[in-house]
Formats: structure tokens, C-alpha cells, sequence
């Protein structure tokens, strides 16, 4: 369960602070399939940062399972982002020295999970985004699909209970992102909590439930199937 | 890393000098004492007092012998340089006059014939030892023994040759003529001894020794006029001289491991710029201020490691072509100089690794994932 109370991100930019996200509360509940649309600057990524702890709010409270998170130390965060939440990102963000086996090893490595464990559990999550035959291939003899399926693998094998997309298919092809979309949208269906940074209003449309930004306020919420073509248009308006 | 095989080369080559220095003085044995006539300049003369000093005769070496009681040998040399022929056959040689008791003092060997008779001081019979190197020369096909060869216009017979030796301290034992000391002092006029060796009994005599034969020698001549070389000072002052370049050569080596650092610093610099996006990433997937810091040390400590390995390497190669060249030298790498300069590799990896993990570490997770 997330709990977010009058949360404020504003930077320090010149004179006047620039507000990113402005006074935004929401709710968001276990296992919930969620969408964050609204046009570019809206403070869609902002808002996302600081769900996945990687950014604290400036005011207001940030609840995890009822937990304030918002005001912990920057390696309590660390603590919270290795156990509960995975991330998965536009550009995918893996490294390129590492096979897809070692990148999703990383998360384990870091939080000091035995070497057996590591090994059963990085064979389950490759072949949970069915890459196990691509396990020992580096980033770049991978495509853009494989790549971000590696990212998921990457983002679930520690097995958060909050998954965090921001524009995951927003470099891939349709079909590519069709099956990133479908493969998400099955760990959903097991019982992760999906949050997707979206342009796209067909994805908006398959979630439980979406959340327009403007100007780093949210503009409108409305059930995923409820969302119509013209929707973030009127919100502009 | 070419500091580290600087550091491993020059303080193997100053070892291998101070340890080749130390393995020949003391091969003549610690207990000696030189007798050289006149003063010590670097001591001091006093400019009125007689120029000239008294020469160093026979008869202070008995008197040395009789009166200095911790002296076990005490043997005169004459030092002279002239022809040695056998018929056609000559060859310019450096000849010493001295007694039976030079053999025990300098170590040697004979291999054919016997060596100078015991007790002739004064008498001076016309006898010589060739060494190695004039007995092949003269005699090509024949044993020397027994035959007569002319030192300057002077014939004396051969009773002895020596083993082959080599250079013992710049002096080339196998080019020497050995005679007896009174017969070197006729032949080549002399009127003063060139240096007289006492060995001690026990080296914890060397001092008073030291000083007894100094007071005897002032009682005779009425002044302070000869000086005293203690092998312990000899080699002693090499061996500071030495060790000082060993250590000057490791300073210099330990600058350029600074420098050496600095180089590491930058690279890791670069590094963390680099992978910005990189760090972004582990702190999303969970690592902390610390994991990150934890993993820039280590990868500098291995790159100046690595680095230090080479060095190493290299310079050990370089030693062993060396040695491979002069192998009378034994030159190595101290094993001080080895560890200190891989801790010392492994400390500068650290301490210049400390700013850019530091930059690392400090990343804002956001702004690092968008490689800002
Ligand atoms: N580090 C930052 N410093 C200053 N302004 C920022 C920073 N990050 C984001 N912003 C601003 O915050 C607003 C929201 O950005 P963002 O959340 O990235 O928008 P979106 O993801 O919806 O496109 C934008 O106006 C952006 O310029
Ligand atoms: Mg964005």
C-alpha cells in the first residue's frame, strides 16, 4: 500500500524554485495496475523517482505499507529500493560489460545473497522473461526487446511487491513493446503492484487505473477502461 | 608501474653493489688492520711538523709482533712493479715482497710447489711464487718449479705457483709475483714498507690492537705519522654510503609512485564520469553510499596493483639480464624494497582511489541515471 499526502518536489533552479510536482495524493494499493500519463514536463518521472525512493519529496508524506520513507537517510533508501521496488527504465540501463546473467545477478550481489541462491533464482527470473537461452550474451548482441526483458529480470529478481516502469516501450517497436507490455502485465496478475509511465493511451486503457499530470499536478483519475482517446487532450484544456 | 620496476631494479643493483662490497672485505676476514705509512689527510697533518713521514721498516714490524700481543699475524709488504721473463717470455707484473703469512691473511692457494718459507724477515732469498695467470704466461708447457726467472735485472727461483683466484679487491692475485719481503726491499730499493697487515686474534681486539700499535708506532718514529685501516671501517662506510643510495634510489621510486597515483586518480576520475549512468543504476537496484565507495576503491587498488605486478615483473626481468651479464654480481631485489613497494603500490591505489569514489558515491541517484 502506498500513501502519498500533499507530496511537493521543487528544485532549486534560480530565483524562483521550479515545483515539479505540486501538492499530489494518491493512493495506491497492493497489486494495483497503475498508469501515469500526461504530456512531457508534467513531473510523470519526478513523481515515479520518488515512489521508487530514489527521490525524496520536498514537503509532504510518502507511506510504504505504512512506513514513512520520505524522510529516511539516502542508504535507508537504499535499503528500501533493494527490497521492495524494482525498476525498470526507458533506455533499459544495463551495463554493457556484463552478460544478461550478471546483470541480473547485480541486485543479489549487492544485497549479499549466497552464490546458490543467486543461481537458482537468476534461472527463474531469465526464464520468467524467457531469455534463458540468452543468458552468457551481452547487451549488445541483444535487441531492444531482449535487452528490456533482461532489464525486467533485473528489476523482479529480488522479488519486489512494487514494480516501477517509466516508458519501458518508449524505445521499442510495437510489437517489442506489445510483448514488454504483456509480460508486465502478467507479473501484475501474479500480485506485483504495476506503475507504468505511459504516452501511449492503449496502455492507459489496459490498467486498473490512470493518473493524468499537468504541470505536476494530477489532473484527472479515472478507470483504465474508462480513459478515452481525447482524454489528455481535455485535461489540457 | 615503470616506477615499480625502477624501484625493483636500482635497489636490487644497490643491494647487489653493497652486498658484493660487503662478501669481498669481509672474505679477507674482519679482524685485519692495515698499517699504511703517513697521515690520513682527511685527518688532519699539522703543516710545521716534518713533511716527509718516517718510513715503516722491518724492524717496526718486529717490534709489532713482540709488543702488540692481540696481533696473531703481522706481515709486511713491499710493493714494487717490474718485468717478470723467462728467457723471450716476459710480463709486466706487480710484485710483493712479504712473508709465509701472507698466504693465511689473503686466503690462498697453492697449486704446485710450496709457498714463501716461514722466518725469513731479513735475510731475503732469491725465491719466488708466481700467481695463476704469470705462471701460464712464462711457462706455457712446463711447470714452473724449480726454474729461475728474472724479476728487472734480478733472478730468483720459482718455488710455488698459486690457484687461480681472480680479482680480489682490484688486486688481480693471478698477475702477482710474491717474493720475500727483504729481497722485494733490495730489488726495488726500497726504504719504507708500502702496508703492513696485522690479523687479531679475536675481532673484539681490534680496537686495542688498534690503538697499541698506533702508540708503539709514535714511541718509534716521535710522531703520529702512520695510519690505521680497520676493515670494520672500510666496510662499514661503503656499506653507509651504499645503503644511502639504495635508499635515495627507493625515494625516487616511491616519487614516482606518487606520480604513479595521480595517474590512478585521474583514470578512476574519468571512470566515475563515465559511468555515471552506471552508479545511477546500482543505487537503483539497491546498493549503498558505502557498496559504491567499497567498489571504485577496490577497482583503483587493482588497477595500481596490477599496475605494480607489471612493474614487477619487469623489473625482476631486468635483474635476471643482469645477473644473466655480470654474474659475479649478485644482485637481487631486497625483499623489503619488493613489499614495501606493493603496499606501497596498493596504499597510493587507495588513497588517490578515496576522491574519485568519493565524487561516485555522492551522486544524486537521479540525476546519475540520466548521466548527469
Ligand atoms: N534535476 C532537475 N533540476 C531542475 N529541474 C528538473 C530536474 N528534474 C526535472 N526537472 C523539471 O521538473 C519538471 C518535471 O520533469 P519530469 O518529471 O522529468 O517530467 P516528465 O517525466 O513528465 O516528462 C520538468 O519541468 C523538468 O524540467
Ligand atoms: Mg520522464
Amino acid at each position: 500500500m502506498i500513501e502519498l499526502d500533499g507530496v511537493q518536489r521543487s528544485y532549486p533552479v534560480g530565483a524562483e524554485p521550479l515545483v515539479a510536482l505540486k501538492d499530489v495524493s494518491a493512493r495506491i494499493a497492493k497489486g494495483e495496475y497503475l498508469a501515469v500519463m500526461g504530456p512531457s514536463g508534467s513531473g510523470k518521472s519526478t513523481l515515479l523517482n520518488i515512489l521508487g525512493c530514489l527521490d525524496r519529496p520536498t514537503a509532504g508524506s510518502y507511506r510504504l505499507d505504512g512506513r514513512e520513507v520520505g524522510t529516511l537517510s539516502a542508504d535507508a533508501l537504499s535499503e528500501v529500493r533493494r527490497h521492495h521496488i524494482g525498476f525498470v527504465f526507458q533506455s533499459f540501463h544495463l551495463i554493457g560489460r556484463l552478460s544478461a546473467h550478471e546483470n541480473v545477478a547485480l541486485p543479489m550481489l549487492l544485497a549479499g545473497i549466497p552464490e546458490d541462491d543467486r543461481r537458482a533464482r537468476i534461472s527463474t527470473a531469465l526464464d520468467a522473461v524467457g531469455l534463458v537461452h540468452r543468458a552468457h550474451h551481452r547487451p549488445n548482441e541483444l535487441s531492444g526487446g531482449e535487452c528490456q526483458r533482461v532489464a525486467i529480470a533485473r528489476a523482479t529478481v529480488m522479488r519486489p511487491h512494487i514494480l516501477l516502469a517509466d516508458e519501458p516501450t518508449g524505445n521499442l517497436d510495437t510489437a517489442n513493446g506489445e510483448q514488454i507490455m504483456r509480460l508486465l502485465e502478467r507479473m501484475n496478475a501474479d500480485g506485483l503492484t504495476l506503475v507504468v509511465v505511459t504516452h501511449d493511451p492503449n496502455i492507459g486503457r489496459r490498467s486498473d487505473r490512470v493518473l493524468v499530470l499537468r504541470d505536476g499536478e494530477i489532473v484527472q483519475r479515472v478507470p483504465g477502461r474508462e480513459l478515452r482517446p481525447d482524454a489528455l487532450f481535455e485535461s489540457r484544456a | 608501474m615503470v616506477g615499480v620496476a625502477a624501484v625493483v631494479v636500482l635497489t636490487a643493483v644497490g643491494e647487489g653493489a653493497r652486498r658484493y662490497v660487503t662478501q669481498e672485505f669481509t672474505s679477507l676476514g674482519t679482524n685485519l688492520l692495515i698499517v699504511v705509512p703517513g697521515r690520513n689527510e682527511t685527518t688532519g697533518s699539522f703543516p710545521g711538523a716534518g713533511g716527509v713521514p718516517n718510513d715503516l721498516t722491518l724492524d717496526d714490524v718486529r717490534a709489532v709482533e713482540r709488543d702488540v700481543r692481540e696481533a696473531r699475524l703481522v706481515v709486511p709488504i713491499a710493493m714494487g712493479n717490474d718485468t717478470v721473463a723467462n728467457g723471450e717470455r716476459r710480463r709486466q707484473v706487480a710484485v710483493i715482497g712479504t712473508t709465509s703469512d701472507f698466504q693465511q691473511v689473503r686466503h690462498l692457494e697453492v697449486t704446485a710447489g710450496s709457498f714463501l718459507p716461514p722466518g725469513d724477515l731479513e735475510r731475503g732469498a732469491a725465491i719466488a711464487v708466481l700467481g695463476a695467470e704469470v705462471a701460464r704466461e712464462l711457462f706455457p708447457a712446463e711447470s714452473p718449479i724449480g726454474r729461475v726467472v728474472r724479476i728487472g735485472d734480478w733472478r730468483v727461483r720459482v718455488i710455488g705457483q698459486l690457484a687461480p683466484k681472480g680479482r680480489q679487491l682490484a688486486v688481480d692475485i693471478d698477475n702477482l709475483v710474491l717474493i720475500p719481503v727483504a729481497t722485494g726491499m733490495r730489488i726495488f730499493d726500497l726504504t719504507s714498507l708500502f702496508r703492513v697487515l696485522i690479523e687479531v686474534r679475536v675481532h673484539s681486539n681490534l680496537e686495542s690492537a688498534e690503538e697499541r700499535v698506533l702508540a708503539l708506532l709514535a714511541d718509534r718514529h716521535g710522531e703520529d705519522d702512520v695510519t690505521v685501516i680497520t676493515q670494520d671501517s672500510v666496510v662499514g662506510s661503503l656499506n653507509q654510503i651504499l645503503t644511502a643510495l639504495t635508499l635515495a634510489v627507493a625515494g625516487i621510486g616511491a616519487i614516482s609512485l606518487a606520480v604513479a597515483g595521480l595517474g590512478v586518480m585521474n583514470l578512476m576520475l574519468v571512470s566515475v564520469s563515465e559511468r555515471t549512468a552506471e552508479v545511477g543504476l546500482l543505487k537503483a537496484v539497491g546498493a549503498t553510499g558505502r557498496q559504491v565507495q567499497r567498489l571504485f576503491l577496490t577497482e583503483a587498488v587493482l588497477l595500481s596493483l596490477g599496475g605494480a605486478l607489471a612493474g614487477l615483473g619487469l623489473g625482476w626481468g631486468l635483474v635476471r639480464a643482469f645477473v644473466a651479464l655480470y654474474p659475479a654480481f649478485p644482485a637481487s631485489p631486497p625483499a623489503w624494497a619488493v613489499v614495501s613497494v606493493l603496499v606501497l603500490a596498493v596504499a597510493v591505489g587507495a588513497l588517490f582511489g578515496v576522491l574519485p569514489a568519493r565524487r561516485a558515491t555522492g551522486l544524486d541517484p537521479v540525476e546519475a541515471l540520466a548521466g548527469r
